[in-house]
């Protein structure tokens, strides 16, 4: 079982190599070699003792708001600068049970806030395909992680898309599991009704090896579900090539507007040609609410947001300002100091919409139109579609510091913030290139029908083969 | 001091805050031990450590909903959690999980027992919602700083909140008074002040006898006792009849009791008005009590004070004062029942239990649980009394001695050589000695002067130590008379 510490030595070597630390594409904010190696000893003498594990000696990099006790979890803030977490998150003890072993913490947008990689307090992550670009966002550092090749699979969060745009902007494979899935005790807290974590891979069946390992009912969260865990990824594997005989995949209007640049469209009625080719039956399907996700999740995501960030007061754990001279300052200085500019915008955005006067106009209304685009997504399951094909963003990767209006960079978000505001599962897989730049098609099903969501997201990519990064 | 009272009517509602005695917080597993050293009943959750979630307390829902059914409140099938938002150190996640538009409970009634009035006051509550407590911020231990003790984070609380129905000090502190017992004999809280289990804020207002519209309410805090809740009632119902009266208002704000003066004086700071943002709490699904679930609870709620009243009513013939004295609290019932159960004469027993009993739990300060004498023991006392063997002096004496040894009575008795003595001649010879020494009394009492009867048994009692049988003397001393 050498291999097995072999392994997870050499991906620390990577994940330790300048070229993806803050001097070069600042993929990894923080590695704990030592912690890796025991991790990897007893994986290795448990495997060797015949213990079967889904994930034996499989390397991992942990996007840094999940809580791990032998590398910080900074959440790419100055608030948690240097704060080392003393439990783990649910979803890392059960990764760890089955085999998998930590070796990096990979930056993000600070709280997870953001759609490029750029808000980080630890500088920005460059993609890895082009330098110049950004790989996405929030969990830019983990798809960086992949798409370079330091681990096959990642760790990322999902408020809004943050898994499946780096994803689609790095060329990789992106999951965000149905609401529920995978137990949120130690993931920090953005916006509590939207995250999940999720998972960055090679392929989907990694993928899917790696969110069912972690998935499953959580005493520690309430939200977590109590429904089976699907075993199987054999059954991907069963997939992998077959066709699509018996399926319904429907393409909603509303994600290919008249906008959407030529080549992205051309990448995807390509994927949706070879659907057809696997068998699938293609219908055209409408979300009628689509247009109206990004306004109401920037309603509810920053509302949330507000509320979970308030424990940042530099009172128990953080840098604190002591230089105050009473209570009210040091909340303002502790505050002022530790957040950046987008974190700050959406701790004031939520806590507006909140108040006295403007909640109905705002928060309790932006509950009302996400039921409204739940609906749309449960009518259209409803009608016999087993998964909808979309691209996963409208554009590729932009240029780092190319979008610096705030309301632009929202905008990204637009075909992956409805299956967070319906609770839904999905994933972005690489379907090809324009101009040299990878493009992710998304694949949604309805909740906890992630073995559809793999299947057809599996027997694309194998059909695609290479054409899928080309 | 002007009594304000005939010409401005108080109105006041009560904001009761209760915790809950379950063994762990209300959102983690942490204990709720009282008294532990700080931070000591602490955990990622409680703490509000980056990506801890809360995780109710079953508990904690069936004491609420226990209470609330105790307080005969309409059920919500489905309540919200609720984040009540604010910043203060010794809120570690920035804001308290409660409830706000959908509450565990609506709509409650209690039935007051206000002290000389046989009927019963019903007072309308509002509503009834779980919420957890926060820390304890300590501002006098460290110069120019302030602790903060986690331990008291995340216990879990019931808020109980009346409507504007009492009129006067007396009404609140029935209503407290009732409160406090109802929610010690359902075993939902310690319910005690000093301990903080059970805290109270009153809101009071003032307005002419008469009118319809209430008046501005202040709120007034830091009453640590019910006598002290009466007692600052009065003192702000006089402030505001004093301001409305020179032609003042009376403006909404927060009134401190201050025990040592018996005043009350506003808030240092003027309380910033907050905006609490509440929404509901996304980590929690909402509360989903069915019928089911209210009717096993309901199953599990042991006899309530009004229920045992009536029994101990029918089952022993109870006055309005000996019920008071002997259900005030279940433990007290409990020792009584055992008493009369033992012993057969409930109200011997009742006027054992409001008399040595209360007397001798006042001087040490003690509570029943736990008290040297069993309710055995003292029906054991109380037999030897009714059968003639003891005075009611000595077995004064004797109860005492049980109470400091514990023996059992007829032990003491043995001891103490105090057996009633009944003997005819025994008797007789303490009455000649009685006559001797009291020739004078003696005499008038044999030419017919009944009165002095008393005097005679006095004495004689006197000669035999207490051993006497006064109503033998009694007897005795008859036929000496004319």
């Amino acid at each position: 079982m050498e291999n097995i510490i072999d392994n997870v030595s050499e991906a620390v070597d990577r994940a330790t190599d300048p070229k993806v630390g803050s001097g070069g594409l600042n993929i990894i904010i923080a590695t704990n070699r030592e912690a890796s190696l025991s991790a990897a000893e007893q994986v290795s003498v448990a495997y060797g003792g015949g213990d079967t594990m889904a994930l034996a000696g499989v390397p991992i990099v942990v996007k840094d708001n999940i809580a791990t006790f032998d590398m910080p979890t900074t959440c790419g803030s100055r608030i948690l600068a240097a704060y080392t977490s003393p439990y783990e998150a649910t979803a890392i003890t059960r990764l760890r049970a089955a085999g998998a072993v930590v070796v990096a913490k990979s930056n993000m947008d600070e709280f997870a806030m953001g759609s490029s990689t750029e808000t980080s307090a630890y500088g920005m992550t460059r993609n890895p395909l082009d330098p110049e670009r950004s790989p996405g966002g929030s969990s830019g550092g983990s798809a960086a992680a992949v798409a370079a090749g330091i681990t096959r699979v990642a760790l990322g969060t999902e408020t809004g898309g943050s898994v499946r745009q780096p994803a689609a902007f790095c060329g990789v494979v992106g999951v965000k599991p149905t609401y529920g899935r995978v137990s949120r005790f130690g993931l920090v807290a953005f916006g509590s009704s939207l995250d999940q974590i999720g998972v960055f891979a090679r392929t989907v069946r990694e993928a899917a090896a790696v969110t069912y390992a972690m998935a499953g009912a959580d005493q520690y969260d309430s939200t977590s579900a109590d429904v089976p865990v699907p075993v199987a990824p054999a059954e991907i594997e069963a997939h992998r090539g077959k066709t699509l005989n018996g399926v319904t995949i429907g393409i909603p209007s509303e994600y290919f507007p008249e906008s959407l640049d030529a080549p992205m469209r051309a990448r995807c009625d390509a994927a949706i040609e070879a659907l057809r080719g696997l068998g699938a039956k293609i219908v055209d399907v409408s979300l009628p609410h689509t247009s109206l996700a990004v306004p109401v999740y920037y309603v509810i995501a920053p509302a949330e947001a507000s509320s979970n960030l308030a424990r940042f007061d530099g009172v128990r754990y953080g840098p604190r300002a002591a230089d105050s001279i009473d209570l009210r300052e040091m909340y303002e200085n502790t505050r002022t100091r530790g957040f950046g500019d987008e974190v700050k915008r959406r701790i004031l955005i939520g806590t507006y919409v909140l108040s006295h006067g403007y909640y109905d106009a705002y928060y309790r209304k932006a509950q009302a139109v996400r039921a409204l685009i739940s609906r749309d997504f449960d009518k259209v399951f409803a009608s016999g579609v087993d998964a909808l094909f979309t691209p996963t963003t409208p554009t590729p990767a932009f240029k780092l510091g190319a979008v610096t209006d705030p309301y632009e960079m929202y905008m990204s978000d637009i075909f992956t913030a409805t299956a967070n505001l319906a609770g839904v599962p999905a994933i972005s897989i690489p379907i090809g290139r324009v101009e040299g730049l990878p493009v992710g098609g998304q694949f949604i099903t309805s909740h906890f029908d992630e073995p559809r969501m793999f299947q057809v997201a599996a027997a694309l990519e194998a059909t695609l083969g290479d054409e899928a990064h080309s | 001091m002007t009594d304000w009272s005939t010409k401005y009517e108080m109105v006041v509602g009560l904001e009761v805050h209760v915790q809950l005695k379950t063994r762990s917080k209300a959102f983690c597993g942490c204990s709720t031990d009282f008294g532990a050293p700080p931070n000591v009943n602490t955990c990622p959750v409680c703490l509000a450590l980056p990506g801890a979630l809360p995780a109710v307390n079953a508990e904690a829902v069936r004491l609420a909903v226990r209470a609330a059914i105790a307080l005969e409140f309409t059920i919500n099938h489905t309540s919200v959690f609720a984040r009540k938002n604010y910043f203060y150190p010794d809120l570690p996640k920035g804001y308290q999980i409660s409830q706000f538009d959908q509450p565990v409970a609506v709509h409650g009634t209690l039935h007051a027992r206000i002290p000389g009035e046989a009927k019963l006051r019903d007072i309308a509550i509002t509503r009834l919602h779980m919420e957890e407590d926060a820390g304890k911020s300590i501002h006098d231990r460290y110069p120019h700083m302030t602790a903060i003790d986690l331990n008291r984070a995340g216990v879990p609380l019931i808020e109980i909140v009346s409507e504007p129905d009492m009129r006067s000090p007396a009404e609140a502190g029935a209503y407290l008074r009732t409160l406090k017992q109802l929610l010690e004999y359902a075993e939902i809280s310690d319910v005690s002040m000093e301990e903080g289990s059970l805290r109270v804020d009153a809101n009071v207002s003032a307005r002419l006898h008469g009118a319809a519209k209430l008046g501005t309410k202040t709120e007034v805090k830091n009453v640590n006792s019910f006598s002290a809740v009466e007692k600052s009632l009065q003192a702000e119902f006089d402030r505001q009849c004093a301001l409305l009266e020179s032609g003042d208002s009376v403006e909404q704000m927060t009134m401190i009791w201050d025990a040592t003066t018996g005043t009350v004086r506003p808030a240092r700071s003027k309380e910033e008005s907050h905006d609490y943002r509440y929404f509901p709490e996304p980590d929690l699904p909402p509360l989903i009590l069915d019928e089911d679930y209210v009717t096993r609870v309901r199953k599990g709620i042991p006899e309530l004070p009004q229920q045992l009243r009536e029994r101990f009513t029918s089952e022993f013939g109870l006055s309005d004062a000996e019920l008071d004295a002997v259900t005030d609290d279940p433990q007290t019932a409990m020792y009584f029942e055992g008493v009369a159960h033992a012993h057969g004469d409930a109200k011997h027993a009742a006027k054992w239990v409001m008399g040595e009993v209360a007397a001798a739990l006042n001087e040490s300060g003690t509570k029943i649980r736990g008290f040297a004498v069993r309710a055995h023991q003292l029906a054991e006392l109380l037999d030897m009394i009714r059968d003639g063997k003891l005075s009611h002096t000595a077995a004064k004496a004797v109860f005492a001695t049980m109470l400091a040894s514990g023996k059992s009575a007829p032990v003491v008795v043995a001891e103490l050589g105090v057996t009633q003595v009944g003997d005819d001649a025994q008797l007789e010879a303490w009455i000649q000695e009685a006559f001797a020494d009291l020739p004078d009394e003696t005499a008038r009492f044999r030419a017919g002067e009944k009165k002095l009867t008393g005097v005679l048994v006095g004495a004689v009692m006197k000669k035999s130590k207490g051993r006497a049988d006064p109503k033998k003397v009694n007897a005795l001393l008859g036929k000496y008379s004319k």
